[in-house]
């Protein structure tokens, strides 16, 4: 009895205060999400769309006409492109295994519990993710040039001679993979100490009351657990790269000799510099259908992994 | 014989992580070094490595040759109107995901975690046409509004607000408060972490951003650091002293906040990811 009076009074309390205030809790969701919404729509969703159309067709001024497959006919025969494949690709499998590894061997030397001032050296490792890819960039390019810079100067007190950092493709590649690095490592770091301090305590202890030794433990008990962790730092790492621009864009301009052009920088170019929107707009595609291909096939080790 | 062990891996580790630390730190004192040189001097050898004096007359040819106020204004502008308008509209669309049951909700969110998983260059081009029809080419708004929905905020903040208890609001709705008031006096201030974690990661992402401004922006009055940072280094004749200088202001103002909430931060930039 006393509960039903407490329901109709609260249902009355709804109805006076509905009069007072515009939002019904019905709806109040639609207001809330309309912003987001209304935005992605015209921000997203159309210019997806838009851009799917517009790589089957040719742009010339205000003029489109459609072209059928034209445009991907042409990317396929394209050598540009095919070098921006490649190079996004081999700084892919170079870059982000590198810096996953250091990420790790930083992260389990700081987690030591032989380590003190663990806070000071995160904030020194994490320093160089807050600067931006710009000012990384150049700052690098000024400290990698040739004649000059304090890198082959530093190299030079131990006797070796300068290296053409940024003029020769070889190690114009290696400048880029070198920014990527410095700017990440920290980053990445930063997930796997949080991931090592998740790991339980007990599961040292129970290991090393079996006799494991600290090798051991590392192999069997820190790296089964870091292993979500690493999945998920590769696969943003992934994504990150296949949308390389600022490095490159910022040291090499994408030379020299294309060595350093990516799939965003070739499609910037073709955009903004050309003003090819047809094939620009092929260009982005592709990129689309190679992030999901490379997305679902990390989803499905990731799906494995949960099993 | 065991102490002697564990003192030797001890120097070890820490000296293998103070090369680290010098690799990660070094390049910004020579940056900051740098932008107190004039730009013949930045390429000495051997370098430089003691602050010069050449600071105020590098400001002046930056503020010459490129209205660096101007520019840092642009920048801390758009920064922070983005920054506000993207952390509201986002803890208000993960608002209603979180707490709300309506019809297309599923729907709605489909769309929004789509959007997450579409790589932005896709847009450029169509957002390029939509801004020259728009003439809305160097506008603050042409920076501000395209990604101010931003899937990967409002995702966080529904991750957030599902943590709060059902029970306050239904508290506060007894007591005759209105679904705004709700949301603004009793749900902002129990997210204000992961408020301002998603603050912070849009802040870094608009101040850093490149691509889209450089599209945007050919006024020079118009640019932002990044864009005339860059479009410094198109010149014919590159002034290294400016460009340091140009650097050292686009990233001492990060890093001071960073210093000051540091953990705030790298909860942050990691999306919320990392928790303490």
């Amino acid at each position: 009895m006393e509960k039903t009076e407490q329901v109709v009074s609260t249902a009355s309390n709804y109805r006076t205060k509905t009069r007072k205030n515009i939002l019904t809790p019905k709806s109040a969701p639609y207001v809330f999400i309309a912003p987001a919404f209304i935005l992605i729509l015209i921000f997203t969703v159309y210019p997806v769309i838009s851009s799917f159309i517009l790589s089957f067709q040719e742009v010339r001024g205000v003029e489109k006409t459609f072209v059928g497959l034209s445009n991907y006919t042409r990317l396929i025969h394209d050598p540009v492109f095919y070098k921006s494949l490649i190079n996004t690709f081999q700084i892919l499998i170079v870059q982000v295994p590198i810096m996953i590894f250091l990420a790790i061997l930083i992260a389990v030397g700081l987690n030591s519990t032989l380590i003190k001032a663990k806070s000071l050296f995160r904030i020194a490792y994490f320093m160089p993710a807050i600067t931006a890819l710009v000012a990384a960039s150049i700052v690098f390019m000024i400290l990698l040039d040739e004649h000059f810079g304090l890198v082959n100067y530093v190299l030079s007190l131990i006797g070796l001679d300068n290296i053409p950092w940024l003029t020769t493709p070889f190690w114009a590649k290696v400048s880029v993979i070198f920014v990527m690095t410095w700017r990440w490592t920290g980053y990445n770091m930063v997930i796997f100490l949080a991931g090592l301090q998740n790991i339980p305590a007990d599961l040292y202890e129970a290991a090393s009351m079996d006799g494991a030794g600290k090798v051991k433990q590392f192999f069997m008990i820190t790296l089964p657990q870091l292993k979500p962790v690493f999945i998920f730092t590769v696969v943003m790492s992934t994504i990150g790269t296949l949308q390389l621009f600022d490095e490159p864009f910022i040291l090499t301009h994408g030379g020299p000799n294309s060595a350093t052009m990516t799939i965003t920088l070739y499609l910037y170019e073709t955009g903004f510099k050309f003003f090819d929107f047809g094939y620009a707009s092929a260009i982005a595609y592709v990129l689309v259908l190679i992030t999901a291909v490379i997305s679902w096939v990390q989803m499905k080790l990731v799906g494995d992994t949960e099993q | 014989m065991i102490t002697s062990k564990k003192l030797s891996t001890k120097i070890l580790i820490y000296s293998l992580l103070i090369i680290g630390v010098i690799l990660s730190i070094a390049p910004f004192y020579w940056m900051i070094v740098g932008s107190t040189h004039p730009s013949g001097e930045i390429f000495r050898v051997p370098p430089k490595l003691l602050p010069g004096n050449y600071l105020a007359k590098n400001f002046e040819s930056l503020s010459e040759s490129l209205g660096i106020a101007k520019v840092f204004w642009n920048s801390l502008y758009i920064a922070i109107v983005y920054t506000v308008l993207s952390t509201l509209i986002s803890a208000m669309a993960g608002y209603a995901f979180a707490k709300y049951r309506f019809k297309g909700k599923n729907g709605f969110f489909f769309v929004i975690l789509c959007s997450l998983m579409i790589p932005f260059q896709v847009t450029l081009i169509p957002l390029f046409e939509m801004m020259v029809s728009f003439d809305w080419l160097n506008t603050y708004q042409a920076i501000i509004l395209p990604s101010l929905a931003a899937p990967f905020s409002i995702y966080l903040m529904r991750q957030n607000m599902q943590v709060v208890p059902d029970s306050i609001i239904e508290a506060s709705r007894v007591d005759g408060a209105g679904e705004l008031r709700i949301f603004f006096t009793v749900i902002l201030p129990v997210t204000r972490p992961a408020l301002a974690a998603v603050a912070i990661f849009q802040f870094m992402s608009q101040w850093n951003s490149l691509l889209w401004p450089l599209i945007t922006l050919n006024s020079k009055d118009m640019f932002t650091l990044p864009v005339a940072l860059s479009s410094l280094i198109g010149m014919a004749r590159i002034d290294y002293g400016e460009l340091m200088l140009g650097t050292t202001l686009s990233t001492i103002p990060i890093m001071i906040f960073f210093l000051l909430l540091q953990k705030q931060f790298i909860s942050g930039i990691l999306g919320g990811s990392v928790k303490e």
